[in-house]
């Protein structure tokens, strides 16, 4: 490999690594994002759940 | 087709912008002949001078965004403001890194002091990378938005004067392509360098599509949390 042609190669690797990096953060804040929405799913349920107990004891007492 | 088109706008960005990339790549490393003062090294141009003009263009547009959102105050302008900067910076850094390969194997050095295309170019980068540092300094808000706005305005001046100091200063270290006479280089070798600077162009703008995307869903995110603890 000639001195011109490792030149070639280090600058298109170095545009190749930084896309490829710009992916891996996009990647990790994507799971990021799935995680908390997973909480964000069980915060609503337990919310449901509440407001379900809520009613059905304001029901019973009424009856 | 053409509301299939807007609602995959994203991925269908993306597609394009692999397939410039891989045809780009086949025209200089198959096709194009080898540059007869520079040799092989002369590929570099290929890649170099497109992510400039693509970092240019970043730039502007955030800049354009910008003053959108100082005209409208609104929101989603700022963020696409921010997002486009972002993307400009990386190019940015791109155009540097590559340019400083190509300079050592054409002069012999990583960098030199005395192109003035260089130094204004490292000047609007730093002007750039500087702009955030301003945007995470205030809190976020409306404050914030607009100082970011306004920053990101007086930028887009260094753009034309960037552009211009190479042929105002006849600097002689640096090549000028591109005269008032035209490119500067066989019919091949301008098709080429318009194939990678449309490819660059779709990879910055799929990138922009994904990265503004995500600043959505996190502060939509963040509004559902809001209303939910």
């Amino acid at each position: 490999m000639s001195a011109g042609e490792k030149y070639v190669a280090a600058a298109y690797l170095a545009v190749f690594v930084a896309v490829l990096v710009y992916l891996v953060i996009m990647q990790l804040k994507l799971q990021r994002l799935q995680r908390e929405l997973a909480e964000l799913a069980e915060l609503a349920r337990e919310r449901r759940e509440r407001e379900h107990q809520v009613a059905s004891r304001e029901a019973a007492e009424v009856g | 087709m053409s509301t299939w088109l807007r609602n995959n706008a994203g991925p269908a960005t993306a597609v394009l912008a692999s397939t410039l990339i891989c045809a780009s790549i086949a025209l200089i490393f198959f096709w194009v002949p080898e540059d007869a003062d520079q040799g092989f090294s002369q590929k570099i141009f290929y890649f170099h001078v497109p992510l400039a003009i693509t970092s240019y263009a970043c730039f502007g547009w955030g800049a354009l965004k910008a003053f959108v959102h100082l005209w409208k105050r609104s929101p989603e302008a700022d963020l696409q403001s921010y997002v486009a900067i972002h993307l400009g910076v990386i190019f940015g850094a791109l155009t540097l890194i590559t340019g400083s390969i190509w300079a050592k194997a054409s002069w012999g050095v990583w960098w030199t002091w005395s192109s003035q295309q260089l130094v204004l170019f490292l000047v609007l980068f730093l002007f750039y990378s500087a702009y955030f540092m301003l945007r995470f300094s205030v809190d976020p808000g409306p404050a914030r938005a607009n100082l970011s706005a306004v920053y990101a305005l007086f930028g887009v001046v260094l753009i034309p004067v960037s552009f211009l100091a190479i042929r105002l200063a006849e600097d002689f270290i640096h090549p000028t392509v591109f005269t008032s006479a035209g490119p500067q280089m066989a019919g091949s070798m301008f098709f080429t360098f318009c194939v990678s600077l449309a490819a660059m162009i779709a990879l910055a703008a799929a990138l922009y599509r994904l990265e503004l995307t995500g600043k959505r869903l996190d502060a939509t995110m963040r509004r559902l949390r809001e209303a939910l603890e």
